[in-house]
Formats: C-alpha cells, structure tokens, sequence
C-alpha cells in the first residue's frame, strides 16, 4: 500500500534520508525506531507531502504522492490520521469542534458530525470533555482528542508520530491500546516510538534507522539500537 | 461539499474565531479604525475644501458699469451677446431701479446718506451687468471681449460703459486661480498618501494578527481541510473588522466635526463641516464600509496565502 522507492532528503548537505526503500502492507502496525535525528520523522513527513523528496517516490496505491496537484492534497491527506507528540489541536477550539473541523473540512453532513462526533470522543473515553478547550485537557486526553480526530474520517493509514512522548505511563499505555483496537479493525498504523516498553509489547514489524538509512526491518522485532 | 453548507460554515467560523480570539479582534480594529478614520477625514476635508474654494470662486466675477444714460433695450442685447460666448456661466442684469433700491438698503441707517439721495433730482446710478464665468481662468478672455466692445462702441461716438471692474480684480483673480488649482493638486496628493498609509498599515497588523494563527494553519491543512476552507474564516474575521470599524470611525466623526463645527463655520462659503457630517452622513458610513470590508478582505486573503504555499 505504501511504497518508499529510493528515497533520499538532503538538507543544506545533510542528508536526512538515505536511499531508504521499504514496503508497508494494508493492515499492518508498523513500528519505526532509532536514535534522535535518525529520519523518522522526516519520513513521515514526505509520505503527508510536507515536503518533497531530493531524490526517489514515494507512492500510496500505486500513486506517486509528489505527483498530486496541489489542488488534490487535502482529498489525499484526509486518507491519513496523523497524530504527533504534540497533539496539534486547534487551540482554540473544542474538543468537539477539533474533531467536526476535520470532518466539514471533508463534507461530512451537519447530521453526521452531530451524531459522530460524540461516539469517537465516546471511544476514547472522553464523552465527558466534548465542551473543553485544548488548555482545558491533560497530555493524555489532548492525545486521545487527537486521536478521535485523526480515526473520524475512517482512513486507511494512521501515522503516529511519538505519540506518547510527552504522556505518562499510564497514558501512554491507554494510546497504545487504542491505536492496536484500531488496527484490530483494519487501519494500517505506522508508529515511532523511543519506548522500549512499548515495542517489545506489541510484537509487531519493527524498522530501526540510522543516519537515515533502513538499518533493520524485523516481522516481530524487538527494540534493538 | 455544497457550495452553502460551506459558505455559511466559513461565515460561522469567522465569528466564532473572531469572538474567542478577542484581545487580537480588539486590537485589528483599533488600527482600522483609525486607518478609516484618516481615510473618511481626508475625504471629508476635501470635499469641505472643494465647497469652500468653489463658494469663493462664485464670488469671483465682473462688472460692467453704464453710464446713466445707457438705454436699457441697448444693454439687454449686450446682455444676450455675453452669455452667448462659451466662457459665460451667468450674467445678471441689474437695472438702474435695482441698483438704486439695492444701495438704499445698504444704507438704511445712513440718514444723511438717504437724506442726499432724496435731494437729487434723479437716480444717479448707471446699470450693471454682472458676469460670471465658468472658470476663473476664463475671466481674461471675456474682459478682452468686453474691451473689444468697448473700443468699437468709442470708436461710433456712444459711450455707453463707464467702467469695467476687471481691471482691479485682475490680480486677485490670478492669484485665486493659481491657489485654488493648487490647494486641489496638493490635496488630491495627501488624500492618495493618507489612504496609501492607511492601507499599509491595515495590511500589517491583519497580516500579524494571521502571523499568530501560522500553526493553527498548518494543522487544518494537515487533517484535509482545503484552502478555500482554511482561508475563508480569516476573510470573514477581516470582514467582520472592517465594518466593526466603520461604524465606530463614523460614530467618531460626530464628536470631532462637531467639535470643528465653530471653527469652520466661519470659512469663506458658509458651510460648516458639523452640517456637512450629519447631511452626508449615509454616504460617509457606506464609503467607510466598503473601504473596510474590501481592505479588511483583501488583507486577510493576501496575509493568508503566504502559509497556503506547499
Ligand atoms: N527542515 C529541516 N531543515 C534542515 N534539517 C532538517 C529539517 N528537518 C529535519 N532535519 C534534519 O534531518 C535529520 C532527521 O530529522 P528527523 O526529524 O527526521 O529525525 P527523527 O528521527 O524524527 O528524530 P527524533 O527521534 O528526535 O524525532 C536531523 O539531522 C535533522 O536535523
Ligand atoms: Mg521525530
């Protein structure tokens, strides 16, 4: 589903990404490891078409992402939740208005976000907070927001960029169990992570970088660094 | 998406934003507001200037003395013959009765001037043809004409003008051209200058308001939104600061012309800018208005674009 063919990023000389080539399937819960500056994010970044590739594609289903006219980002990027160590709430908005945000941006009907709306901050447990602002929210709900936000318009790819970087044990432990009930039904889940704990738990594909290249990609990996 | 549902959920948008992001809201219209301000006085001093020079060009004209023994039939031709020239905007014919009863009012409460008039056996005014052209700049050609007239009439033996005034008027009437063609150019410049500066100025503090909204923009684009979506709010909230705007600066107006009110009602033409202000008052506020709204679009839409960029 997602493919990396060669994929290098220079910055100012530095190279982000080296020559990085990696298949992920429909399904699958991907995590990506490796120290800081290793290129994780910046590989994340160019399948979301922040920015573009010095050299390789990237492709979604067969689509060279950086080949989408501009005018057909937003469609594109609505078939990926994103969710990032930093939430990236609208601060100021709602817990509610976040989430119906995302879906008028996409044309969801006034009946459809009214009655959804509350259902996915039902599922992350926060059919409580519907009316709180951003600085009204601890890290591990402001997460769980971001998350509702990213699941509401069903997409096919979750990227979840340290999700838990700025939570609490217990927290983190409440977003990794969500985003594996999502991939239970379906969603393809890339995560980065620097949490020990959590990689070896889940037992899933791990890829470990390093200087921007792909040093490993084990089925049921283990944190190795 | 339809076009309505997403119209009036940007609409909805810009007000909510508008509301919550107060301290920002309030300061966006502080500076319109005064932008608007200098925009509606400078187009209020312009038009008051324009009243004021056009009222003493009014007073600008010429004069045509006739002797006493002039004949009315003779001075009505001439009459007719001036106003056909191209130059003449009006000429007023003053019969010799006229000027009589015209100078007995002046000098009501002379009584020894009333009482001399009395003793004389006739009216010892002549008629008077009062000219006014449709520029000052026209007066040299129609006193050249009158001169022309004048020579022809010496030149068959009938003396029938006694004096023509154009001669002493002449030097004011060249400085006031000089002056009032001026005093246009000059304000017609400020005008361009002040609204160029009020436009700067609203364009910076929208494009720093959207500055502090970079983030928020970033985010939208990242869970879909389009650019017409993300955009839209920020033009309403312009909008929205715009007319805010308006209305305050031509509520403003009240206390300050009416404050100028004594002031200028002593100028040269008898209109102050107190009645101007209240008699122009829904022309003043729908100009404010759509300077606003278009100044407070534009600038939103403009200060925009540059985080829409991939
Ligand atoms: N916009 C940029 N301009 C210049 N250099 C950049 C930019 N973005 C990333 N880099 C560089 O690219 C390299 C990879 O950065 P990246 O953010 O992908 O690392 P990461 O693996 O996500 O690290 P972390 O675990 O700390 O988040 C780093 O050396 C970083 O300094
Ligand atoms: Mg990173």
């Amino acid at each position: 589903m997602i493919y990396f063919d060669g994929v290098s990023k220079i910055y100012e000389g530095h190279a982000a990404l080296d020559e990085v080539t990696l298949h992920i399937e429909p399904g699958e819960f991907v995590s990506i490891v490796g120290h800081s500056g290793a290129g994780k994010t910046t590989l994340l970044r160019l399948l979301l078409v922040e920015d573009r590739p010095t050299q390789g594609s990237v492709f979604f289903e067969k689509v060279n992402v950086h080949k989408i006219r501009s005018k057909h980002i937003p469609e594109y990027r609505r078939r990926i939740g994103t969710v990032f160590q930093d939430f990236r709430l609208l601060p100021n908005k709602t817990a509610y208005e976040n989430i119906a945000f995302a879906m008028e941006a996409s044309g969801k009907s006034d009946e459809e976000i009214r009655s959804d709306v509350p259902q996915v901050l039902e599922l992350v447990d926060l059919g409580d907070k519907l009316w709180h602002f951003p600085h009204e929210l601890s890290g591990g709900e402001k997460q769980r927001v971001a998350i509702a936000r990213a699941i509401i318009s069903q997409p096919d790819v979750i990227i979840a960029d340290e999700p838990t970087g700025n939570l609490d044990p217990v927290n983190t432990y409440d977003v990794i169990q969500i985003l594996k009930k999502i991939n239970d039904m379906g969603t393809t889940i890339i995560l980065t992570t620097h949490n020990k704990g959590i990689i070896d738990s889940l037992k899933k594909r791990v890829i470990t970088m390093a200087d921007g290249k792909v040093i490993r990609d084990d089925r049921h990996g283990k944190y190795v660094l | 998406m339809g076009v309505i549902v997403s119209t009036r959920r940007i609409v909805k948008a810009g007000f909510v934003n508008f509301w919550r992001n107060a301290v920002v809201s309030l300061s966006a219209i502080f500076v319109m507001t005064v932008a608007l301000f200098v925009v509606g006085a400078t187009i209020l001093m312009s038009v008051f200037l324009q009243s004021t020079l056009n009222s003493i060009r009014d007073k600008v004209d010429i004069n045509i003395y006739f002797t006493s023994d002039a004949v009315e039939p003779d001075i009505l031709v001439m009459k007719r013959e001036i106003e056909a020239l191209p130059e003449v905007k009006e000429v007023e014919y003053i019969s010799r009765d006229q000027a009589i009863e015209a100078f007995k009012l002046r000098h009501a409460n002379d009584t020894l001037m009333t009482q001399a008039l009395e003793e004389l056996p006739d009216n010892p005014l002549g008629a008077v043809l009062n000219i006014k052209a449709k520029d000052p700049s026209q007066y040299e050609a129609i006193a050249t004409y009158i001169q022309n007239e004048r020579d022809k009439m010496a030149g068959s033996g009938t003396q029938a003008i006694y004096s023509v005034n154009y001669a002493k008027n002449k030097i004011i009437i060249d400085r006031l051209t000089a002056i009032t063609n001026g005093v246009e150019k000059v304000s017609i410049a400020i005008l361009f200058l002040l609204i160029a500066i009020a436009i700067v100025i609203t364009f910076n503090t929208i494009r720093l308001a959207i500055y502090i909204s970079r983030e928020e923009i970033a985010i939208m684009r990242l869970v879909g939104a389009n650019n017409s979506f993300v955009r839209g709010p920020f033009v309403v909230e312009g909008m929205i600061y715009g007319m805010l705007s308006a209305i305050i600066a031509t509520g403003l107006f009240y206390p300050v012309t009416l404050w100028l009110k004594a002031s200028t009602k002593d100028f040269y033409g008898g209109v102050d800018l107190f009645y101007y202000y209240l008699t122009n008052l829904n022309e003043i506020f729908f100009i404010l208005l759509l300077v606003g709204i278009a100044l407070g679009a534009v600038s939103s839409w403009l200060a925009v674009r540059r985080y829409l960029k991939v």
